[in-house]
């Protein structure tokens, strides 16, 4: 079985963040970055799958030239190979124009399955695999917990709302958008990491996979909500704060 | 549909000066569809079809493709659920619009409709326009629009038959179930303490049990302790676990992902302890202390206990 996991690189989590001086992304220059957490569990289900069906895992990362980084750390966990569209110009593009250079790069591979996170931690569309799907028109589902291998394709185990589950079977080839916390993630190992060193990584530009389309959705501009609620902040050390706190909620809030 | 989403396009709808229709879609959905024709709209698309009668992402999308198509809208408007987000990106991709999805807010100004969205897990918002042929496609955060605002009236009801059959849609979908049943009912607790992400391990846990036992309440946690198997799912608050409304709810680290504030915004006095004062629980806080959540919780215990004591 021939899997393909699209992933992302992302500011790291509680990363301080400011908008840039254009007002329409954020300013990067002091920030350290780390895989899309949703797409590290999409690739822990392939190596997982892998190790079952056998085949191949191909990292697929739109991004600019750090993202090697994560590829890298991603083949030190157990994927095969990669494939990384360079481009410095993510943040202009829309969900359609991201999902166009995915599945560009994807059709030539013709894989069995495309993984992916339900979302991104920094935009949060949680739109590409299912955009990607539409352009290859191939099925998807999305939120996916589990997957097994079935003769005629898989079954897969959707989440609902409200604590409500849902089997689904659908004929591959398909894209999944894996939800976070199905499966234990690993760790790479010394011989992962030695290993990653000699494995490819195909560099392609957006040019070369029909070139990057211009956005429908544009942000404008990105910035510090206000507040609607006025939130009441008690300073001071532990005990003077949890004193104030304790008081306003026994004679102000009156839930004690 | 839902009822906010139909306020959102009943209030959008007056400042962009265009009529505004509802669209249900399913089988057997008389009687949603005559509810909703008791609101302002000018009118009400049933769409029915025994293929839409369990949900597919491919029958979805093609019946709604076929209503888009016929109808012309401007503007498409959706609540932002699971299922939602399982099949709208599809649809918008086949007008080669884009979805813009998880809509707290929107402002019309000469015409121009403008979108307020979060980006980096509610951190920062950001404004969007879309451009393109075609409808503009958006799917609204629950909360961000008032149901109690819609306004009543009369809309006729007209069924719309969608062409759709059986090789079209790959999905076969079995019926939904639940795990087990829950042994922890959160909704009915008066006081939650719920820890997040920031008690860093599991054997930490212990500073959040001795502060909820001193408040009398129902221990909770936010999705990555659940994942992580420090807590059973059944003490999960947000949009994938329990909704839930307290008289009291005290956030401990956690930061306040907008999955787990759809869970229990609704609570009647929330305080939040984080480290970072950016975190967007403060958002919905009422009360907050930032600092480091190991000396603020043992001496919050102590305080609660004090003051229960007198």
């Amino acid at each position: 079985m021939k899997i393909i996991v699209a992933i992302k690189q992302v500011p790291m989590r509680d990363s301080p963040l400011h908008p840039a001086a254009s007002g329409k992304w954020i300013d990067e220059a002091d920030l350290s970055f780390e895989i899309n957490e949703p797409d590290a569990y999409a690739l822990e289900e392939a190596l997982q799958l892998k190790e079952k069906h056998g085949g191949e895992v191909v990292v697929l990362c739109a991004g600019p030239e750090r993202a090697a980084q994560t590829i890298r750390e991603a083949l030190a966990k157990g994927a095969d190979r990669a494939i990384h569209i360079e481009t410095d110009a993510l943040a202009s593009l829309d969900t359609l124009g991201v999902a166009k250079l995915l599945a560009a790069a994807v059709t030539p591979e013709k894989p069995d399955l495309i993984l992916t996170g339900l979302q991104s931690d920094d935009l949060g569309a949680g739109q590409t695999g299912v955009v990607m799907a539409e352009l290859l028109g191939v099925p998807h589902s999305t939120i996916i917990m589990q997957v097994e291998v079935r003769d005629a394709g898989i079954r897969v185990k959707r989440e609902l709302e409200n604590g409500w589950f849902q089997h689904i079977e659908m004929p591959l080839p398909a894209v999944l958008a894996m939800q976070s916390g199905s499966n234990k993630l690993r760790y790479a190992t010394l011989m992962g990491i030695k290993k990653a060193k000699s494995k490819e990584i195909r560099r392609v530009t957006p040019a070369e996979l029909g070139g990057a389309a211009a956005a429908v959705a544009s942000v404008e501009k990105i910035y510090v909500p206000q507040k609607s609620k006025q939130t009441q902040i008690f300073e001071g050390d532990a005990k003077t704060a949890a004193a104030q706190l304790v008081e306003k909620l026994k004679f102000e809030a009156r839930v004690l | 549909m839902s009822w906010e989403t139909l306020a959102a396009g009943q209030q959008l709808g007056a400042a962009l000066g265009e009529p505004v229709e509802a669209a249900v879609a399913g089988k057997g959905i008389g009687a949603l569809a005559k509810e909703a024709a008791a609101k302002k709209l000018a009118k009400i698309w049933a769409v029915e079809h025994d293929l839409l009668d369990s949900y597919t992402a491919d029958g979805y999308t093609a019946a709604l493709e076929q209503l888009i198509q016929k109808t012309k809208p401007k503007l498409v408007l959706f609540p932002h659920t699971y299922q939602v987000r399982d099949f709208a990106p599809k649809l918008a991709t086949r007008f080669s619009q884009v979805l813009v999805s998880d809509v707290i807010a929107a402002r019309v100004e000469s015409g121009m409709l403008t979108l307020v969205r979060q980006f980096f897990q509610g951190k920062l918002s950001g404004d969007v326009r879309v451009s393109g042929e075609g409808p503009v496609f958006a799917s609204l955060q629950a909360g961000a629009w008032r149901a109690d605002t819609l306004e009543s009236g009369s809309a006729a009801v007209e069924t719309f038959a969608p062409m759709l059959d059986t090789g079209q849609i790959r999905q076969k979908p079995e019926a939904p179930f639940r795990e087990a049943a829950r042994a922890v009912d959160l909704t009915a607790a008066e006081i939650i303490v719920s820890v997040g992400r920031g008690i860093g391990e599991q054997s930490n846990l212990p500073v959040v049990e001795d502060l909820a036992q001193a408040f009398g309440a129902e221990l909770a946690a936010s999705r990555p302790i659940c994942d992580a198997g420090w807590l059973p799912m059944e003490r999960q608050v947000g949009s994938s676990g329990q909704t839930v409304a307290p008289k009291l709810y005290v956030a401990v680290g956690i930061s306040g992902a907008i999955q787990h504030l759809v869970g229990m915004k609704g609570a009647k006095t929330i305080v939040a302890i984080n480290k970072d004062s950016n975190a967007p629980i403060f958002e919905v806080a009422d009360y907050g202390i930032v600092g480091d959540l190991f000396e603020i919780a043992p001496a919050l215990a102590a305080e609660v206990r004090k003051a229960k004591g007198a």
